[in-house]
Protein backbone atom coordinates (compact mmCIF):
# COMPACT_ATOMS: atom_id res chain seq x y z
CA UNK A 1 0.00 0.00 0.00
CA UNK A 2 1.38 3.39 -0.90
CA UNK A 3 1.17 5.90 1.83
CA UNK A 4 -0.71 9.07 0.98
CA UNK A 5 1.57 12.08 1.06
CA UNK A 6 0.42 14.42 3.76
CA UNK A 7 1.94 17.82 4.21
CA UNK A 8 -0.88 19.31 6.25
CA UNK A 9 -2.78 17.96 9.22
CA UNK A 10 -5.05 19.27 11.93
CA UNK A 11 -4.14 18.68 15.55
CA UNK A 12 -5.83 19.90 18.70
CA UNK A 13 -4.01 21.99 21.25
CA UNK A 14 -5.24 23.16 24.59
CA UNK A 15 -4.48 26.15 26.69
CA UNK A 16 -5.49 26.44 30.31
CA UNK A 17 -5.67 29.78 32.01
CA UNK A 18 -6.72 31.29 35.27
CA UNK A 19 -9.44 33.92 35.06
CA UNK A 20 -9.52 36.72 37.58
CA UNK A 21 -12.94 38.30 37.57
CA UNK A 22 -11.93 41.58 39.17
CA UNK A 23 -13.66 43.52 41.90
CA UNK A 24 -16.84 44.66 40.11
CA UNK A 25 -17.56 41.33 38.42
CA UNK A 26 -16.83 39.41 41.62
CA UNK A 27 -19.36 41.51 43.53
CA UNK A 28 -21.89 41.06 40.71
CA UNK A 29 -21.41 37.29 40.50
CA UNK A 30 -21.64 36.82 44.28
CA UNK A 31 -25.08 38.48 44.10
CA UNK A 32 -26.08 36.42 41.05
CA UNK A 33 -25.35 33.35 43.19
CA UNK A 34 -28.17 34.63 45.47
CA UNK A 35 -30.50 35.19 42.52
CA UNK A 36 -30.02 38.96 42.47
CA UNK A 37 -28.99 41.18 39.54
CA UNK A 38 -27.01 44.06 41.04
CA UNK A 39 -25.99 46.89 38.73
CA UNK A 40 -23.55 49.77 39.30
CA UNK A 41 -24.33 53.41 38.65
CA UNK A 42 -22.04 56.11 37.28
CA UNK A 43 -21.69 58.96 39.82
CA UNK A 44 -21.39 61.49 36.97
CA UNK A 45 -23.85 60.61 34.19
CA UNK A 46 -26.02 58.20 36.23
CA UNK A 47 -25.70 55.44 33.60
CA UNK A 48 -26.62 52.06 35.08
CA UNK A 49 -24.36 49.16 34.08
CA UNK A 50 -25.28 45.48 34.34
CA UNK A 51 -23.17 43.42 34.38
CA UNK A 52 -20.98 46.13 35.90
CA UNK A 53 -17.33 46.45 34.91
CA UNK A 54 -16.41 48.82 37.70
CA UNK A 55 -16.21 51.95 35.58
CA UNK A 56 -18.22 54.10 33.19
CA UNK A 57 -16.58 54.25 29.72
CA UNK A 58 -18.49 57.49 29.02
CA UNK A 59 -17.03 59.38 31.96
CA UNK A 60 -13.92 57.38 32.82
CA UNK A 61 -14.84 57.19 36.49
CA UNK A 62 -15.33 54.30 38.88
CA UNK A 63 -18.89 53.07 39.49
CA UNK A 64 -19.30 52.41 43.21
CA UNK A 65 -23.03 52.77 43.92
CA UNK A 66 -24.88 49.48 43.59
CA UNK A 67 -28.56 48.96 42.92
CA UNK A 68 -30.62 45.82 42.46
CA UNK A 69 -32.51 45.50 39.17
CA UNK A 70 -35.53 43.31 38.46
CA UNK A 71 -35.12 40.23 36.24
CA UNK A 72 -37.49 41.72 33.66
CA UNK A 73 -36.60 43.76 30.61
CA UNK A 74 -37.03 44.11 26.88
CA UNK A 75 -35.35 42.90 23.68
CA UNK A 76 -33.16 45.66 22.23
CA UNK A 77 -32.31 43.52 19.20
CA UNK A 78 -31.61 39.87 18.41
CA UNK A 79 -30.55 37.32 15.86
CA UNK A 80 -31.59 33.75 15.26
CA UNK A 81 -28.51 31.59 14.88
CA UNK A 82 -29.07 28.82 12.33
CA UNK A 83 -25.59 27.34 12.06
CA UNK A 84 -23.72 25.22 14.58
CA UNK A 85 -20.85 27.19 16.11
CA UNK A 86 -17.64 25.20 16.62
CA UNK A 87 -17.19 24.52 20.33
CA UNK A 88 -20.67 25.78 21.25
CA UNK A 89 -22.99 23.12 22.69
CA UNK A 90 -26.25 24.99 21.97
CA UNK A 91 -28.20 23.33 19.15
CA UNK A 92 -29.43 25.77 16.46
CA UNK A 93 -31.70 27.42 15.68
CA UNK A 94 -31.58 29.53 18.81
CA UNK A 95 -32.12 33.18 19.67
CA UNK A 96 -29.24 35.34 20.81
CA UNK A 97 -30.76 38.56 22.10
CA UNK A 98 -29.56 41.86 23.47
CA UNK A 99 -31.54 41.98 26.72
CA UNK A 100 -32.03 45.39 28.32
CA UNK A 101 -33.05 44.91 31.96
CA UNK A 102 -35.54 47.45 33.33
CA UNK A 103 -33.52 50.32 34.74
CA UNK A 104 -30.27 49.40 32.89
CA UNK A 105 -28.51 51.53 30.30
CA UNK A 106 -26.63 48.72 28.51
CA UNK A 107 -27.77 45.33 27.24
CA UNK A 108 -26.23 41.91 27.60
CA UNK A 109 -26.55 38.84 25.40
CA UNK A 110 -28.72 35.99 26.54
CA UNK A 111 -31.06 33.34 25.12
CA UNK A 112 -34.80 33.64 24.57
CA UNK A 113 -36.97 30.54 24.67
CA UNK A 114 -40.58 29.48 25.32
CA UNK A 115 -41.70 31.33 22.18
CA UNK A 116 -42.15 30.69 18.46
CA UNK A 117 -39.00 31.97 16.74
CA UNK A 118 -41.13 33.89 14.24
CA UNK A 119 -42.76 35.90 17.05
CA UNK A 120 -39.61 37.42 18.51
CA UNK A 121 -39.30 41.14 17.90
CA UNK A 122 -37.45 44.26 19.00
CA UNK A 123 -39.21 45.83 21.99
CA UNK A 124 -40.70 42.55 23.27
CA UNK A 125 -40.99 42.33 27.08
CA UNK A 126 -39.14 39.39 28.65
CA UNK A 127 -38.41 37.88 32.05
CA UNK A 128 -35.61 35.63 33.26
CA UNK A 129 -36.27 31.92 33.77
CA UNK A 130 -33.98 30.78 36.58
CA UNK A 131 -32.50 27.36 37.11
CA UNK A 132 -33.48 25.44 40.20
CA UNK A 133 -32.00 27.22 43.22
CA UNK A 134 -29.94 24.18 44.18
CA UNK A 135 -28.02 24.57 40.87
CA UNK A 136 -27.10 28.22 41.36
CA UNK A 137 -23.46 29.30 41.24
CA UNK A 138 -21.50 32.48 40.59
CA UNK A 139 -22.56 32.61 36.95
CA UNK A 140 -25.16 34.21 34.69
CA UNK A 141 -25.93 30.65 33.65
CA UNK A 142 -28.20 30.67 36.73
CA UNK A 143 -30.61 32.21 34.24
CA UNK A 144 -31.54 29.44 31.80
CA UNK A 145 -33.01 31.88 29.31
CA UNK A 146 -35.51 34.71 29.05
CA UNK A 147 -39.15 34.18 28.10
CA UNK A 148 -41.83 36.62 26.90
CA UNK A 149 -44.03 38.12 29.61
CA UNK A 150 -46.97 38.78 27.29
CA UNK A 151 -47.03 42.49 28.20
CA UNK A 152 -47.28 45.18 25.50
CA UNK A 153 -44.04 45.85 23.59
CA UNK A 154 -42.00 48.89 24.55
CA UNK A 155 -41.20 51.58 22.02
CA UNK A 156 -37.54 51.14 20.91
CA UNK A 157 -36.92 54.81 21.75
CA UNK A 158 -36.72 53.71 25.42
CA UNK A 159 -33.33 52.16 24.62
CA UNK A 160 -31.87 55.60 23.91
CA UNK A 161 -29.66 56.85 26.72
CA UNK A 162 -31.08 59.84 28.54
CA UNK A 163 -28.50 61.71 30.53
CA UNK B 1 0.11 68.34 6.76
CA UNK B 2 0.87 64.75 5.84
CA UNK B 3 3.81 64.29 3.49
CA UNK B 4 3.70 60.58 2.81
CA UNK B 5 2.69 58.54 -0.19
CA UNK B 6 2.17 54.90 -1.09
CA UNK B 7 4.77 53.90 -3.68
CA UNK B 8 3.62 50.33 -4.22
CA UNK B 9 0.91 47.87 -3.23
CA UNK B 10 1.33 44.09 -3.30
CA UNK B 11 -1.41 41.52 -2.84
CA UNK B 12 -1.48 37.75 -2.98
CA UNK B 13 -4.19 35.79 -4.71
CA UNK B 14 -6.91 35.29 -2.10
CA UNK B 15 -8.06 31.70 -1.66
CA UNK B 16 -9.75 29.48 0.90
CA UNK B 17 -6.59 27.43 1.42
CA UNK B 18 -3.12 28.57 0.37
CA UNK B 19 -1.50 25.21 0.98
CA UNK B 20 1.36 26.14 -1.36
CA UNK B 21 2.89 28.57 1.16
CA UNK B 22 3.61 28.85 4.86
CA UNK B 23 2.64 32.02 6.74
CA UNK B 24 6.13 33.32 6.01
CA UNK B 25 5.79 32.50 2.33
CA UNK B 26 2.39 34.15 2.19
CA UNK B 27 3.55 37.49 3.60
CA UNK B 28 6.71 37.41 1.48
CA UNK B 29 4.67 37.00 -1.71
CA UNK B 30 2.78 40.22 -0.96
CA UNK B 31 5.98 42.02 0.10
CA UNK B 32 7.85 41.03 -3.08
CA UNK B 33 5.02 42.38 -5.21
CA UNK B 34 4.81 45.62 -3.22
CA UNK B 35 8.56 46.24 -3.45
CA UNK B 36 8.56 45.47 -7.15
CA UNK B 37 5.66 47.86 -7.68
CA UNK B 38 7.44 50.50 -5.58
CA UNK B 39 10.76 49.85 -7.34
CA UNK B 40 12.73 49.86 -4.08
CA UNK B 41 15.19 47.32 -2.67
CA UNK B 42 15.77 46.21 0.92
CA UNK B 43 18.36 48.93 1.59
CA UNK B 44 15.60 51.50 1.17
CA UNK B 45 13.41 49.99 3.90
CA UNK B 46 13.99 51.74 7.24
CA UNK B 47 11.36 49.95 9.34
CA UNK B 48 8.70 47.24 9.08
CA UNK B 49 5.18 47.45 10.50
CA UNK B 50 3.17 44.21 10.64
CA UNK B 51 -0.50 43.80 11.43
CA UNK B 52 -2.80 40.85 11.86
CA UNK B 53 -6.00 39.90 13.65
CA UNK B 54 -6.00 38.01 16.99
CA UNK B 55 -3.14 35.54 17.51
CA UNK B 56 -5.77 33.09 18.73
CA UNK B 57 -6.91 32.58 15.13
CA UNK B 58 -3.87 30.59 14.00
CA UNK B 59 -2.62 29.92 17.52
CA UNK B 60 0.75 31.52 16.74
CA UNK B 61 1.62 34.04 19.40
CA UNK B 62 3.47 37.23 18.40
CA UNK B 63 4.00 35.99 14.83
CA UNK B 64 6.00 39.11 13.95
CA UNK B 65 8.91 37.48 15.81
CA UNK B 66 8.96 34.16 13.97
CA UNK B 67 8.28 35.99 10.69
CA UNK B 68 11.17 38.40 11.13
CA UNK B 69 13.23 36.92 8.29
CA UNK B 70 10.29 36.54 5.92
CA UNK B 71 9.35 40.18 6.34
CA UNK B 72 12.93 41.44 6.04
CA UNK B 73 12.93 43.00 9.48
CA UNK B 74 16.23 41.57 10.67
CA UNK B 75 18.19 44.42 12.24
CA UNK B 76 15.41 46.90 11.53
CA UNK B 77 12.82 48.54 13.77
CA UNK B 78 9.73 46.31 13.82
CA UNK B 79 6.30 47.04 15.23
CA UNK B 80 3.21 44.85 15.49
CA UNK B 81 -0.26 46.39 15.27
CA UNK B 82 -3.41 44.71 16.55
CA UNK B 83 -6.88 46.25 16.40
CA UNK B 84 -9.06 43.22 15.55
CA UNK B 85 -10.69 43.35 12.09
CA UNK B 86 -9.71 46.97 11.54
CA UNK B 87 -6.02 46.08 11.92
CA UNK B 88 -5.18 46.25 8.22
CA UNK B 89 -6.34 49.87 8.19
CA UNK B 90 -4.74 50.96 11.44
CA UNK B 91 -1.48 49.26 10.42
CA UNK B 92 -1.42 51.41 7.26
CA UNK B 93 -2.09 54.57 9.29
CA UNK B 94 0.62 53.69 11.81
CA UNK B 95 3.13 52.88 9.05
CA UNK B 96 2.41 56.22 7.38
CA UNK B 97 2.71 57.96 10.76
CA UNK B 98 6.23 56.59 11.10
CA UNK B 99 7.12 58.20 7.76
CA UNK B 100 5.49 61.47 8.83
CA UNK B 101 7.48 61.38 12.06
CA UNK B 102 10.58 62.17 10.04
CA UNK B 103 12.50 59.31 11.63
CA UNK B 104 12.04 56.97 8.65
CA UNK B 105 12.14 57.79 4.94
CA UNK B 106 10.54 54.57 3.79
CA UNK B 107 8.48 52.01 5.70
CA UNK B 108 7.36 48.56 4.59
CA UNK B 109 4.03 47.45 6.01
CA UNK B 110 2.36 44.06 5.68
CA UNK B 111 -0.78 42.38 7.00
CA UNK B 112 -2.08 38.86 6.57
CA UNK B 113 -4.31 36.07 7.75
CA UNK B 114 -4.09 32.37 7.02
CA UNK B 115 -7.62 31.42 7.92
CA UNK B 116 -7.13 27.86 6.64
CA UNK B 117 -4.76 27.29 9.57
CA UNK B 118 -7.34 28.57 12.01
CA UNK B 119 -11.01 28.69 12.74
CA UNK B 120 -12.03 32.29 13.19
CA UNK B 121 -15.65 31.51 14.05
CA UNK B 122 -14.43 29.24 16.85
CA UNK B 123 -11.93 31.87 18.02
CA UNK B 124 -14.62 34.56 18.04
CA UNK B 125 -17.12 32.38 19.89
CA UNK B 126 -15.48 31.49 23.18
CA UNK B 127 -17.46 30.78 26.29
CA UNK B 128 -16.70 33.68 28.58
CA UNK B 129 -16.17 32.65 32.18
CA UNK B 130 -19.31 32.81 34.33
CA UNK B 131 -21.58 33.50 31.35
CA UNK B 132 -23.82 31.41 29.13
CA UNK B 133 -22.14 30.28 25.89
CA UNK B 134 -23.90 32.56 23.42
CA UNK B 135 -21.23 34.09 21.18
CA UNK B 136 -21.79 32.90 17.62
CA UNK B 137 -19.05 34.33 15.44
CA UNK B 138 -18.81 37.79 13.90
CA UNK B 139 -22.07 37.37 12.00
CA UNK B 140 -23.89 36.43 15.19
CA UNK B 141 -22.49 39.50 16.87
CA UNK B 142 -23.32 42.03 14.13
CA UNK B 143 -26.68 40.62 13.00
CA UNK B 144 -28.67 42.34 15.80
CA UNK B 145 -27.18 45.71 14.76
CA UNK B 146 -28.23 45.10 11.15
CA UNK B 147 -31.71 44.09 12.28
CA UNK B 148 -31.98 47.35 14.22
CA UNK B 149 -30.85 49.31 11.13
CA UNK B 150 -33.55 47.61 9.05
CA UNK B 151 -36.18 48.38 11.70
CA UNK B 152 -35.09 51.97 12.21
CA UNK B 153 -35.27 52.94 8.55
CA UNK B 154 -37.82 50.42 7.25
CA UNK B 155 -35.34 49.05 4.70
CA UNK B 156 -36.51 46.37 2.25
CA UNK B 157 -35.05 42.87 2.63
CA UNK B 158 -33.48 42.76 -0.84
CA UNK B 159 -31.02 45.59 -0.10
CA UNK B 160 -28.73 43.08 1.57
CA UNK B 161 -29.03 40.74 -1.44
CA UNK B 162 -28.24 43.65 -3.77
CA UNK B 163 -24.99 44.45 -1.97
CA UNK B 164 -24.03 40.77 -1.99
CA UNK B 165 -24.56 40.61 -5.77
CA UNK B 166 -22.87 43.92 -6.58
CA UNK B 167 -19.66 43.11 -4.71
CA UNK B 168 -19.43 39.62 -6.24
CA UNK B 169 -19.97 41.00 -9.75
CA UNK B 170 -17.09 43.39 -9.03
CA UNK B 171 -14.99 40.44 -7.86
CA UNK B 172 -15.34 38.88 -11.30
CA UNK B 173 -13.29 41.85 -12.57
CA UNK B 174 -10.55 41.28 -9.98
CA UNK B 175 -8.40 38.19 -10.64
CA UNK B 176 -7.07 38.26 -7.07
CA UNK B 177 -10.55 38.05 -5.48
CA UNK B 178 -11.34 34.81 -3.64
CA UNK B 179 -15.02 34.32 -4.51
CA UNK B 180 -15.72 34.12 -8.22
CA UNK B 181 -19.43 33.42 -8.74
CA UNK B 182 -20.43 33.95 -12.38
CA UNK B 183 -24.14 34.52 -12.84
CA UNK B 184 -24.80 35.54 -9.25
CA UNK B 185 -28.11 37.36 -8.81
CA UNK B 186 -30.50 38.32 -6.03
CA UNK B 187 -32.45 35.06 -6.33
CA UNK B 188 -29.30 33.03 -5.86
CA UNK B 189 -28.44 35.01 -2.71
CA UNK B 190 -32.01 34.79 -1.37
CA UNK B 191 -32.01 31.00 -1.77
CA UNK B 192 -28.82 30.43 0.21
CA UNK B 193 -29.23 29.19 3.79
CA UNK B 194 -29.95 31.61 6.61
CA UNK B 195 -26.94 31.82 8.94
CA UNK B 196 -27.67 34.57 11.44
CA UNK B 197 -31.02 36.23 10.74
CA UNK B 198 -31.30 38.47 8.75
CA UNK B 199 -28.03 37.32 7.13
CA UNK B 200 -27.90 34.61 4.51
CA UNK B 201 -24.86 32.61 3.46
CA UNK B 202 -24.04 34.72 0.40
CA UNK B 203 -24.54 37.93 2.41
CA UNK B 204 -21.51 36.99 4.50
CA UNK B 205 -17.78 37.20 3.85
CA UNK B 206 -15.73 34.09 3.07
CA UNK B 207 -12.73 32.75 5.03
CA UNK B 208 -9.60 33.51 3.04
CA UNK B 209 -5.85 33.13 3.12
CA UNK B 210 -3.93 36.13 1.89
CA UNK B 211 -1.60 39.03 2.53
CA UNK B 212 -1.32 42.65 1.49
CA UNK B 213 1.77 44.85 1.71
CA UNK B 214 2.59 48.47 0.95
CA UNK B 215 5.70 50.60 0.68
CA UNK B 216 5.12 54.07 2.12
CA UNK B 217 7.65 56.84 1.70
CA UNK B 218 8.16 60.56 2.07
CA UNK B 219 8.34 63.08 -0.75
CA UNK B 220 12.01 62.46 -1.50
CA UNK B 221 11.19 59.17 -3.22
CA UNK B 222 7.54 59.76 -4.00
CA UNK B 223 7.77 63.04 -5.87
CA UNK B 224 9.00 61.51 -9.12
CA UNK B 225 6.62 58.53 -9.05
CA UNK B 226 3.04 57.59 -9.80
CA UNK B 227 2.31 57.59 -6.08
CA UNK B 228 -0.86 57.72 -4.02
CA UNK B 229 -0.52 60.71 -1.70
CA UNK B 230 -2.15 60.42 1.70
CA UNK B 231 -4.36 63.49 2.18
CA UNK B 232 -5.98 62.51 5.45
CA UNK B 233 -5.70 59.58 7.86
CA UNK B 234 -7.08 58.81 11.30
CA UNK B 235 -8.06 56.10 13.75
CA UNK B 236 -10.78 56.19 16.41
CA UNK B 237 -12.08 53.75 18.97
CA UNK B 238 -14.98 53.67 21.41
CA UNK B 239 -15.98 51.64 24.44
CA UNK B 240 -18.03 48.54 23.62
CA UNK B 241 -20.02 48.51 26.84
CA UNK B 242 -20.68 52.22 27.11
CA UNK B 243 -24.13 53.56 27.92
CA UNK B 244 -25.55 55.57 25.04
CA UNK B 245 -23.43 53.85 22.42
CA UNK B 246 -25.21 53.60 19.06
CA UNK B 247 -23.96 50.36 17.53
CA UNK B 248 -25.84 51.07 14.27
CA UNK B 249 -24.12 54.42 13.74
CA UNK B 250 -21.03 54.44 15.98
CA UNK B 251 -19.67 57.82 17.07
CA UNK B 252 -16.10 56.59 16.50
CA UNK B 253 -16.81 56.01 12.81
CA UNK B 254 -18.50 59.38 12.39
CA UNK B 255 -15.65 61.23 14.08
CA UNK B 256 -12.92 59.35 12.22
CA UNK B 257 -14.53 60.15 8.84
CA UNK B 258 -15.00 63.81 9.78
CA UNK B 259 -11.35 64.01 10.79
CA UNK B 260 -9.97 62.67 7.48
CA UNK B 261 -12.37 64.83 5.44
CA UNK B 262 -11.21 67.92 7.33
CA UNK B 263 -7.55 66.99 6.79
CA UNK B 264 -8.17 66.45 3.07
CA UNK B 265 -10.30 69.59 2.71
CA UNK B 266 -13.37 67.58 1.73
CA UNK B 267 -16.70 69.20 2.58
CA UNK B 268 -19.01 66.98 0.52
CA UNK B 269 -17.70 63.40 0.50
CA UNK B 270 -20.45 62.17 -1.81
CA UNK B 271 -19.36 64.63 -4.50
CA UNK B 272 -15.64 64.95 -3.84
CA UNK B 273 -14.64 61.30 -3.32
CA UNK B 274 -14.50 59.40 -6.60
CA UNK B 275 -14.66 55.89 -5.16
CA UNK B 276 -14.24 54.08 -1.86
CA UNK B 277 -13.12 50.71 -0.53
CA UNK B 278 -15.21 50.31 2.60
CA UNK B 279 -15.11 47.41 5.07
CA UNK B 280 -18.35 45.53 4.37
CA UNK B 281 -18.03 41.95 5.69
CA UNK B 282 -21.81 41.53 5.86
CA UNK B 283 -24.15 42.96 3.23
CA UNK B 284 -26.07 45.41 5.40
CA UNK B 285 -22.91 47.24 6.42
CA UNK B 286 -22.86 49.01 3.05
CA UNK B 287 -25.93 51.18 3.71
CA UNK B 288 -24.97 51.51 7.39
CA UNK B 289 -21.50 52.85 6.53
CA UNK B 290 -22.84 55.10 3.74
CA UNK B 291 -24.64 56.93 6.54
CA UNK B 292 -21.97 56.62 9.23
CA UNK B 293 -19.31 58.05 6.88
CA UNK B 294 -21.52 61.03 5.92
CA UNK B 295 -22.09 60.06 2.28
CA UNK B 296 -25.80 60.69 2.93
CA UNK B 297 -28.30 61.49 5.67
CA UNK B 298 -29.46 58.89 8.19
CA UNK B 299 -31.96 56.48 6.65
CA UNK B 300 -30.85 57.31 3.10
CA UNK B 301 -28.05 54.74 2.81
CA UNK B 302 -30.21 51.86 1.65
CA UNK B 303 -31.79 54.11 -0.98
CA UNK B 304 -28.36 54.88 -2.46
CA UNK B 305 -27.64 51.16 -2.62
CA UNK B 306 -31.07 50.50 -4.10
CA UNK B 307 -30.61 52.97 -6.94
CA UNK B 308 -27.18 51.60 -7.84
CA UNK B 309 -25.15 54.58 -6.62
CA UNK B 310 -22.46 52.26 -5.19
CA UNK B 311 -21.99 50.27 -8.40
CA UNK B 312 -18.70 50.69 -10.25
CA UNK B 313 -20.31 53.16 -12.67
CA UNK B 314 -22.42 54.84 -9.97
CA UNK B 315 -22.09 58.17 -8.17
CA UNK B 316 -20.03 56.75 -5.31
CA UNK B 317 -18.61 53.32 -6.23
CA UNK B 318 -18.05 51.10 -3.16
CA UNK B 319 -15.74 48.07 -3.18
CA UNK B 320 -14.75 47.87 -6.82
CA UNK B 321 -12.35 45.03 -5.95
CA UNK B 322 -15.20 42.87 -4.64
CA UNK B 323 -14.59 44.00 -1.09
CA UNK B 324 -14.47 41.95 2.10
CA UNK B 325 -17.57 40.10 0.88
CA UNK B 326 -15.37 38.53 -1.84
CA UNK B 327 -11.99 38.14 -0.07
CA UNK B 328 -11.47 38.09 3.69
CA UNK B 329 -8.00 37.31 5.00
CA UNK B 330 -9.10 39.14 8.17
CA UNK B 331 -5.84 40.76 9.25
CA UNK B 332 -5.20 41.99 5.70
CA UNK B 333 -8.78 42.92 4.83
CA UNK B 334 -8.40 46.51 6.06
CA UNK B 335 -5.10 47.06 4.27
CA UNK B 336 -6.60 45.69 1.05
CA UNK B 337 -9.18 48.50 1.27
CA UNK B 338 -6.42 51.07 1.81
CA UNK B 339 -4.23 49.60 -0.93
CA UNK B 340 -7.05 49.29 -3.44
CA UNK B 341 -7.84 52.99 -2.89
CA UNK B 342 -4.20 53.69 -3.88
CA UNK B 343 -4.47 51.50 -6.98
CA UNK B 344 -7.57 53.44 -8.07
CA UNK B 345 -5.99 56.90 -7.86
CA UNK B 346 -2.82 55.72 -9.60
CA UNK B 347 -4.86 54.09 -12.38
CA UNK B 348 -3.53 50.60 -11.63
CA UNK B 349 -6.77 48.82 -10.72
CA UNK B 350 -7.10 46.97 -14.02
CA UNK B 351 -10.57 45.77 -14.93
CA UNK B 352 -12.12 47.19 -11.79
CA UNK B 353 -10.66 50.67 -12.33
CA UNK B 354 -13.06 53.60 -11.89
CA UNK B 355 -12.51 55.94 -14.83
CA UNK B 356 -10.73 59.11 -13.82
CA UNK B 357 -10.51 58.33 -10.10
CA UNK B 358 -8.41 61.07 -8.47
CA UNK B 359 -9.54 60.89 -4.85
CA UNK B 360 -10.35 57.59 -3.08
CA UNK B 361 -11.11 56.46 0.44
CA UNK B 362 -9.98 53.36 2.34
CA UNK B 363 -11.86 52.26 5.47
CA UNK B 364 -11.73 49.48 8.04
CA UNK B 365 -13.62 48.65 11.20
CA UNK B 366 -13.23 45.94 13.77
CA UNK B 367 -13.92 44.53 17.20
CA UNK B 368 -17.51 45.11 18.28
CA UNK B 369 -17.73 47.83 15.58
CA UNK B 370 -15.65 49.95 17.95
CA UNK B 371 -12.28 50.31 16.13
CA UNK B 372 -12.06 52.51 13.04
CA UNK B 373 -9.26 53.39 10.62
CA UNK B 374 -9.58 55.46 7.45
CA UNK B 375 -7.60 57.37 4.89
CA UNK B 376 -8.04 59.53 1.81
CA UNK B 377 -5.53 59.20 -1.04
CA UNK B 378 -5.07 61.30 -4.15
CA UNK B 379 -2.83 61.24 -7.22
CA UNK B 380 -2.00 64.90 -6.56
CA UNK B 381 0.50 65.88 -3.91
Amino acid sequence: MTEEKKDFFVSDISLSYQYTAGNATTRFLNKVAEGKLVAQKCPKCSAVYVPPRGSCPRCGVATEEELELPDTGAVESFTIVHIPIPGNPIVPPYVSAMIRLDGADISFLHLIQEIDLADIRIGMRVQAVWKDKSDWGTTLENIKWFKPTGEDDVDPSVFKFKE
Amino acid sequence: MIEAAVLGVGQTKYEAKRRDVSMGGLVRKAIDKAMLAADVDWDAIDAVILGKAPDMFEGVMMPELSLVDAIGANGKPLLRVHTAGSVGGSTAVIAASHVCSGNFDTVLTVTYEKQSESNATWALSPKYPYSPHINAGAGGYFAPYMREYIRRYDAPENIGWKVAVKDRLNALKNPLAHLQIPGIDENMVAETPMLWEPLRYLESCPSSDGACAMVISNKKLAESRNAAWIKGMAVRSEGTLSAGRDEVNPQGGQDCAKDIYDQAGITNPFKEIDCAEIYVPFSWYEPMWLENLHFCDLGEGWKLTERGATEIEGDIPFNMSGGVLSSNPIGASGMIRFGEACLQVTNQAGNHQVDGANVAMGHAYGGAAQFFAMWIVSNKK
